[in-house]
C-alpha cells in the first residue's frame, strides 16, 4: 500500500495486515475476553470426538443427517431467544408457544379441515400476537419480562391442553405437504452444490464490492488474496459437508430453511438500522433512548420475533413428528433453545451475540442429545448433562465478560 | 451575533421555583460558562434549552426567530445539541455506532463506509485523538468518550452546542483535551454553553460567565474582567463565604 489511509493514520495503530495479523487479532481479541465461536468450536470438536470414541456410528452421514433434521425447529426457536437476549431481557415461554403453536395447526388443519396455509398463517400470527402481548405488558406495566413470560408459560401451555381436547394428540397426515417438507423433502445433489458455490461466490463478490468501495473513500480494505482465501474455504467446508450428508439421504429442505432464516436475520441485525438499535437497547437503554431510537418499539419488535420464531419451530417439530400432542413443546424444549442461544456466544447481559450463534449452538445442544440417545442412555440423564452444559456456557459468558470489563472490550 | 437568547424563563417544580427570571444570551464563536452552586439551576436551564423540560413561562430566540422546544428532537431540529454529563454513549458499539445511532446513513442496508468516512472528518474537525474508530466505546479513555460524544452532537451541523460538567470526571491531561476541543468548537463558530464547577476551566475557556444563585441570575461577567474570588463571591452570594475564609486561612 502505497499511501496511508484515512483510518490508519494515526501513529499508534499497530500495523495487521494479512493472515498474521488476523490471527494475531483473533488470539487478543481472545485473551481480552472477547471469544466470538472459539467456546463453541472447541466444545463441538470434544462432544463430537467423546461420543465418536463411544459410539463409531455417531459421526456417520446418517446421524448427522437426522441431527440437521432434528435441529431446525429448536434452532429456529433459539434464533428467537437470540433476538430477545441481545435487548438484555429473556422469554421462558418459548416452549409452550411453540407446543400451542403446533397444537393450534393440528387443530385447523386436521381437526377443523382447513387448507394447511391457512393453519400455518394462523398458527404464526398467533405467536406474533402473543409477542406484541408481551411487549404491550413489559412496555406499559414495566414488569420483568422473565415474570411475564413465566406467566405465559403457564398459560399458554394450559391453552394448549385445551385446545388439544380430550384426546391429547392429533395425528397430521403423512401424505400433507407440510409432513413431507420436514420428513422426506431433501434438496438434490446438484442443486446442494450449487447452494455452496453462490454462498462462496456471494462471500467474495460482497467482499470485493466492500473492499472497493472502501479503497475509494481512502479507507484501509481487505487484500484481494485474503478475500479469495476466505471465499475458497468457505466453499471447500459446505462442499464437504454436502458431499458428506449426500452420502446417505443428503441436505434436508428443513435444515436449509433454517439457514436461510438464520442468515435473514444476520443480515436485520448487523447491516439494518433496526439491528443496530437492538444492540444500542441491549448496550444502554437510556443512551439509545435519547440517540432518539424508539426504545419502545424495539422491545416489542424483538419480543413479536421471538414468539413468531417460536410459533414457526413449533409448526416445524409437529411436522417432525407428524402429530401434536399434550408434550409438544413441553420438557427441554424451552431450556435447549435458551442453551443453543447462549451456547452460541450471545450474552445475558445482552448487547453482545449474532444470528449464526443460534445455528452454532443448536448443532452442540442437539450433538449431546444425539450423542446420549445412541449410548441408550434415558432423558434423565440427558437433562443432567444439557443443564451442565448451560451451566457451563452461562459460566463462560460472565467469565469473560468479567475479563472483557478488566481489558477495556465491555 | 446573538445566535440563542433567553428571556424571563421561570420554571416551578411543584411549590419549588427552580428558575425566576432567567436571562441568558450566546453568540456565535462565544464560549459562555454557567456557574453556580448545587441546586443553582444549572441542570434545570440545561433541561430546559435540550427540550427535556419545557419552561413555564419566558421566551427563548434562536437565530432571531421566537421558538418553542418542547421535545429533545425539537431541540436537535432547531440546531441546539447537548452533550450531557454521562455521556450516553453505548459501550458495546463502535466509535462509527455510537456517532451514527439513531441517525444512520441508508436504514434498510447500512452505508458503513459512508458512515467511517464522516466519522473521520468530524474527529479530524475536533483535531482527536483516537487511534481507530473500530474499537468499541469500552475501550476508551474518558477524554476520548467525550470527544466521541462531542462530535455526535456535532453530526446534526448545530448552532449552539451545550455541555454539561464536561471536564467533571477527568484527569489532567484529559481535561486539557477537552478545553482544546471547546476551543475549537468556538472557532468553527459554534455558541458554547458550558456548564462547569470548576473555575480553573471556566477562566481558561470562556469568554463570559453567567453565574446562577438559587436559581436566579447574579450577574454575568467578561471572563478577562473578573477575578475568580468575584465569581465565587457572586456564587455563594457573600464576599465573606467559605471559600474566602478558606483561602484566608491558607495565607496566614
Amino acid at each position: 500500500m502505497s499511501a496511508v489511509t484515512t483510518d490508519r493514520q494515526d501513529e499508534r495503530l499497530q500495523s495487521r495486515d494479512g493472515w498474521r495479523g488476523a490471527i494475531t487479532d483473533v488470539v487478543e481479541r481472545a485473551r481480552g475476553g472477547d471469544l466470538g465461536v472459539i467456546p463453541v468450536v472447541v466444545g463441538l470438536i470434544v462432544i463430537w470426538s467423546v461420543f465418536q470414541a463411544l459410539n463409531p456410528i455417531f459421526l456417520s452421514s446418517a446421524n448427522l443427517v437426522n441431527l440437521t433434521l432434528e435441529s431446525a425447529a429448536v434452532g429456529v426457536i433459539a434464533l428467537g431467544i437470540v433476538c430477545v437476549l441481545l435487548v438484555g431481557q429473556i422469554d421462558l415461554s418459548v416452549g409452550s408457544v411453540s407446543g400451542l403453536s403446533g397444537a393450534v395447526l393440528a387443530v385447523l388443519f386436521v381437526g377443523q379441515g382447513l387448507p394447511v396455509w391457512v393453519a400455518i398463517l394462523a398458527s404464526v400470527l398467533m405467536g406474533a400476537v402473543i409477542g406484541w402481548l408481551y411487549g404491550q405488558l413489559f412496555n406499559r406495566f414495566g414488569v420483568p419480562s422473565f415474570v411475564i413470560t413465566l406467566a405465559g408459560l403457564l398459560a399458554f401451555l394450559g391453552l394448549q391442553l385445551y385446545v388439544l381436547g380430550t384426546k391429547g394428540s392429533i395425528n397430521l397426515p403423512f401424505d400433507s405437504a407440510l409432513v413431507n417438507f420436514a420428513q422426506l423433502d431433501f434438496v438434490p445433489a446438484p442443486l446442494s452444490y450449487a447452494f455452496a458455490v453462490i454462498a462462496s461466490a456471494w462471500l467474495f463478490l460482497s467482499g470485493y464490492l466492500h473492499a472497493q468501495a472502501r479503497r475509494k473513500a481512502g479507507l484501509s480494505a481487505k487484500g484481494l488474496s485474503t478475500l479469495v482465501v476466505r471465499s475458497v474455504a468457505l466453499l471447500a467446508v459446505l462442499a464437504f459437508v454436502v458431499w458428506y450428508l449426500g452420502q446417505t439421504r443428503g441436505v434436508g429442505w428443513m435444515f436449509v430453511f433454517f439457514v436461510a432464516l438464520v442468515l435473514i436475520m444476520h443480515y436485520l441485525l448487523s447491516r439494518t438500522k433496526w439491528g443496530r438499535s437492538v444492540y444500542a437497547v441491549g448496550g444502554n437503554v437510556e443512551a439509545a433512548r435519547r440517540a432518539g431510537i424508539d426504545v419502545k418499539a424495539v422491545f416489542t419488535s424483538v419480543f413479536v420475533l421471538c414468539s413468531t420464531f417460536a410459533a414457526v419451530g413449533g409448526i416445524m417439530a409437529a411436522a417432525r413428528l407428524a402429530a401434536a400432542n399434550q408434550s409438544s413443546g413441553a420438557g427441554d424444549v424451552n431450556l435447549n433453545a435458551i442453551a443453543a442461544a447462549v451456547i452460541g456466544g450471545t450474552s445475558l447481559f445482552g448487547g453482545r451475540g449474532t444470528a449464526f450463534g443460534a445455528l452454532l449452538g443448536i448443532i452442540v445442544i442437539q450433538s449431546i442429545s444425539s450423542g446420549l440417545t445412541l449410548l441408550n442412555l434415558d432423558s434423565s440423564i440427558r437433562f443432567v448433562v444439557t443443564g451442565a452444559v448451560l451451566l457451563l456456557a452461562v459460566v463462560v459468558d460472565s467469565v469473560s465478560r468479567r475479563s472483557r470489563t478488566s481489558h477495556g472490550r465491555a | 451575533m446573538t445566535v440563542l437568547s433567553l428571556r424571563g424563563i421561570n420554571k416551578t417544580f411543584g411549590a419549588v421555583a427552580a428558575l425566576t427570571d432567567i436571562e441568558l444570551d450566546v453568540a456565535a464563536g462565544q464560549v459562555v460558562a454557567v456557574v453556580g452552586d448545587n441546586g443553582a439551576g444549572k441542570s434545570t436551564l440545561v433541561k430546559i434549552l435540550s427540550g427535556v423540560h419545557p419552561p413555564d413561562s419566558g421566551t427563548i430566540t434562536f437565530e432571531g426567530r421566537q421558538v418553542e422546544i418542547p421535545t429533545p428532537a425539537a431541540a436537535h431540529k432547531l440546531g441546539i445539541a447537548t452533550v450531557f454529563q454521562d455521556l450516553a454513549l453505548c459501550e458495546n458499539l463502535d466509535v462509527i455506532q455510537n456517532l451514527f445511532l439513531g441517525q444512520e446513513i441508508r436504514p434498510l442496508r447500512l452505508n458503513d463506509v459512508a458512515m467511517e468516512t464522516r466519522s473521520w472528518e468530524l474527529l479530524r474537525q475536533l483535531s482527536a485523538k483516537i487511534p481507530s474508530v473500530r474499537v468499541p466505546v469500552a475501550a476508551l479513555s474518558g477524554g476520548q468518550r467525550q470527544t466521541v460524544a462531542i462530535a455526535r452532537s456535532l453530526l446534526g451541523d448545530p448552532k449552539v452546542i451545550i455541555l454539561d460538567e464536561p471536564t467533571a470526571a477527568l484527569g489532567v491531561a484529559q481535561t486539557a483535551e477537552v478545553l482544546n476541543l471547546v476551543e475549537r468548537l468556538r472557532e468553527n463558530g459554534l455558541g458554547v454553553i458550558m456548564i462547569s464547577h470548576n473555575m480553573a476551566d471556566v477562566k481558561a475557556v470562556a469568554d463570559t460567565v453567567a453565574v446562577l444563585r438559587l436559581g436566579r441570575n447574579n450577574g454575568v461577567f467578561a471572563v478577562d474582567q473578573v477575578s475568580t474570588e468575584d465569581i465565587i463571591a457572586a456564587i455563594t452570594g457573600a464576599t465573606d463565604n467559605v471559600v474566602s475564609r478558606r483561602n484566608q486561612r491558607g495565607q496566614q
